[in-house]
This record gives structure tokens, C-alpha cells and sequence, in this order.
């Protein structure tokens, strides 16, 4: 009886995965249909759509504004073939805090000293050795999509706006 | 005939004057011989003065060369690129020979597979490394002003950074290019002593 009773419930199960699997692709469907999905892809999936050319890396060493006070400068110059591994840090050579006076680069800031616990150490700590895990070169490449970003100067100006209005 | 002898026999012969052949032909066959040598012995040289020569080893093709690869040194934007030898080895004849003769030791260490795998390459950089350094420190960054010549830099076309080096550090002979330029074509050692002894 019992394996009687395992059959038919394997079976219901199975029915049931079938209907699930049906809908999900009924309404996935719908919702590709109505091109609501955020995707950067426009091309047919089987097409081979012509590369666009590569953007050039902005190297004018000018520092650029900031988005917000924590967000981490992005780099102002090229990087090409910089080796920042165990044996080296390429980026230090100039950024770093016996290196600046013949650099004249900016010092690494000194959160890069400390460690998890808010001390300072002697040298950069190794959980801020691999510079590109928060600053990137930037390049002319076109946005792909629009932002609604405002920063908080614009945040802060829109409320007081919205309190004297209301 | 012993061995003291045939030298005897042979001695006689060099100091001797030639019996059968005429000066014209001694002359002009020696200074036709002295072409066809020297041409061969130049040929040979410049033989070894290719970079098809340098990776026939594996030791060069799977480390160095297979580094310098990625680098501008070897793909950039108007194709010119520096191939081993012009920038290992020097480019007048006198400093090339004195070069090709120390490169007598890499036939050595090729022998006896002194860095016949990466982690013996890997183990041996620092020290190979530093061997070019202190040859380039020492001929004031030579083999790169072959090409990079400070005479025609226009510094309005760097970027100000790097106009900025240059004008402050090559320009007034504090620095050679080496000393900030390590690194370009190969990948670094350790470097957390390099330059603090």
C-alpha cells in the first residue's frame, strides 16, 4: 500500500512541477513581450551584434567631484599594466607615505592604516592593499542608462524647497 | 713521431717563409678569408641578437617573453615594438661583445637548468632583476634613450603628471629612467627591500 500511496503522490508532484514550470514560462513570456525587463541587450540573442569601439581612459589628472563625502576618489589617470600583487603595489611607488614628497601625488588617506579595529598601523593595511576593489580609473564611454542620482546638496535643497511650498 | 716533434714541425711551418704560394695570393687570399671570417663571426653574432634566438629556450618564451606580451612594449596603438635584444642588449659594438661575453654564463645556467622551471625562475627574479637594474643604472637608462630620446620629449603632450617627472627629475639627471620605470616589460619581484639597502 505504501508504495502504492509513494506512486501516486510522485505522480501529483509531478503534474504540479508541470503546471509551475507552464505558468512561469507563460509570464515570463508576457513580461518579455511587454519589455519590462532592464536589460542593456536590444539585439536578437543568436545575432552577432558589431562591438563598439573601446573607450579611452581619461588621463588628465584632474581630480573629479565627489558624489558623496565616503566615496572613494576614482583615479585620474591611466593604469595600464599596474602590478599590485603580493609582490608589489604599483599605485603605492607614488601614493604612498614615504612617496609623495617626489611624487607630489596625493598620500593614501590614513583609513588605509588602520585596521579593523580603528588602529593605525604602520602600513597600509593588507584589507586595503588591492587599490581597484574601491578605485577605478574612469573612461569616455557614453552611460548605457540614465540615473536618477541627486546628491545631498540637491537632496537637502529640494526639501527646503518642498517645506516652504507646503 | 712524438708530440714534440709534430709541435717542432708545425712551429717551422708558421715562422718559415712560404714555399709554394706568391704573396698576391697570401695577401689577397688572407684579406678574402678575413671577410668571409669576420662576415661569418658577425652573422652568427647577430644571430643571437634576435628574438627568435631568445625563445627558442623555454625559459625565456614561457616567463619573460610571455610577460612582455601585454605590455605597451610589445602591443600599442602604431605597432612600433621593442623586441629583447634591444633593450638587453647594448647597441655599440664594444659593449655588445663585453655583454655577449658575460651571456656566456646564461649558456651555463641553461645547461644545468638553473631556472628551467617557474618556481626556480621565480625564486632567481629578484636576483636576474637586479643584474638589469644596476646594468641600466649604470649606463644612465641607455637601451631605453635608444628610442627614448630626452632631446625631442614634448612634455605638452604628456600628461601633466608624467611632464611634470620628467621636467623635475630626468631633466635635471636626479633620476634615470630605470628608477621609476621598473617593472615595465616583466612583472616585479619582491620589492620590500629593493632599493633600502
Amino acid at each position: 500500500m505504501r508504495h502504492q500511496d509513494r506512486q501516486g503522490l510522485s505522480a501529483r508532484s509531478v503534474l504540479l512541477a508541470f503546471t509551475v514550470v507552464l505558468v512561469t514560462a507563460v509570464v515570463a513570456g508576457a513580461v518579455i513581450a511587454a519589455d519590462t525587463t532592464a536589460t542593456l541587450r536590444k539585439d536578437d540573442i543568436a545575432a552577432q551584434k558589431e562591438p563598439p569601439p573601446m573607450p579611452r581612459v581619461e588621463n588628465q589628472d584632474l581630480k573629479r567631484a565627489r558624489n558623496y563625502p565616503e566615496q572613494p576618489p576614482t583615479i585620474p589617470h591611466q593604469i595600464r599594466d599596474y602590478q599590485v600583487d603580493r609582490n608589489v603595489n604599483k599605485c603605492l611607488t607614488c601614493h604612498s607615505r614615504t612617496a609623495v614628497e617626489q611624487s607630489q601625488a596625493p598620500m593614501v588617506s590614513v583609513t588605509h592604516f588602520m585596521d579593523r579595529d580603528g588602529q593605525v598601523r604602520g602600513a597600509v593595511s593588507p584589507r586595503r592593499y588591492f587599490c581597484l576593489q574601491c578605485h577605478v580609473p574612469q573612461t569616455d564611454a557614453k552611460p548605457l542608462t540614465g540615473n536618477t542620482f541627486k546628491d545631498i546638496d540637491a537632496v537637502i535643497k529640494d526639501t527646503v524647497r518642498g517645506r516652504k511650498g507646503g | 713521431m712524438s708530440l714534440r716533434d709534430s709541435v717542432k714541425t708545425l712551429w717551422a711551418t708558421l715562422t718559415g717563409p712560404a714555399k709554394h704560394y706568391s704573396l698576391g695570393f697570401l695577401t689577397f687570399g688572407g684579406f678574402i678569408a678575413g671577410i668571409i671570417f669576420w662576415g661569418g663571426f658577425n652573422t652568427a653574432l647577430e644571430l643571437t641578437n634576435t628574438e627568435t634566438f631568445c625563445i627558442s629556450c623555454h625559459e625565456m618564451r614561457d616567463n619573460v617573453y610571455a610577460e612582455l606580451k601585454t605590455t605597451i612594449h610589445y602591443t600599442n596603438r602604431s605597432g612600433v615594438r621593442a623586441t629583447c635584444p634591444d633593450c638587453h642588449v647594448p647597441h655599440q659594438w664594444t659593449d655588445k661583445i663585453a655583454r655577449k661575453m658575460q651571456a656566456s654564463k646564461e649558456v651555463w645556467g641553461k645547461i644545468f637548468g638553473t631556472i628551467s622551471t617557474r618556481e626556480k625562475f621565480l625564486e632567481k627574479r629578484l636576483e636576474l632583476a637586479s643584474h638589469e637594474w644596476k646594468r641600466l643604472k649604470a649606463n644612465d637608462s641607455l637601451e631605453c634613450r635608444n628610442c627614448h630620446n630626452f632631446e625631442y620629449m614634448d612634455f605638452t603632450v604628456q600628461s601633466k603628471r608624467a611632464a611634470d617627472h620628467h621636467a623635475r627629475l630626468l631633466a635635471s639627471g636626479e633620476k634615470t629612467c630605470i628608477d621609476c620605470h621598473k617593472g615595465i616589460a616583466h612583472r616585479l619581484p619582491d620589492m620590500a627591500n629593493v632599493g633600502k639597502q
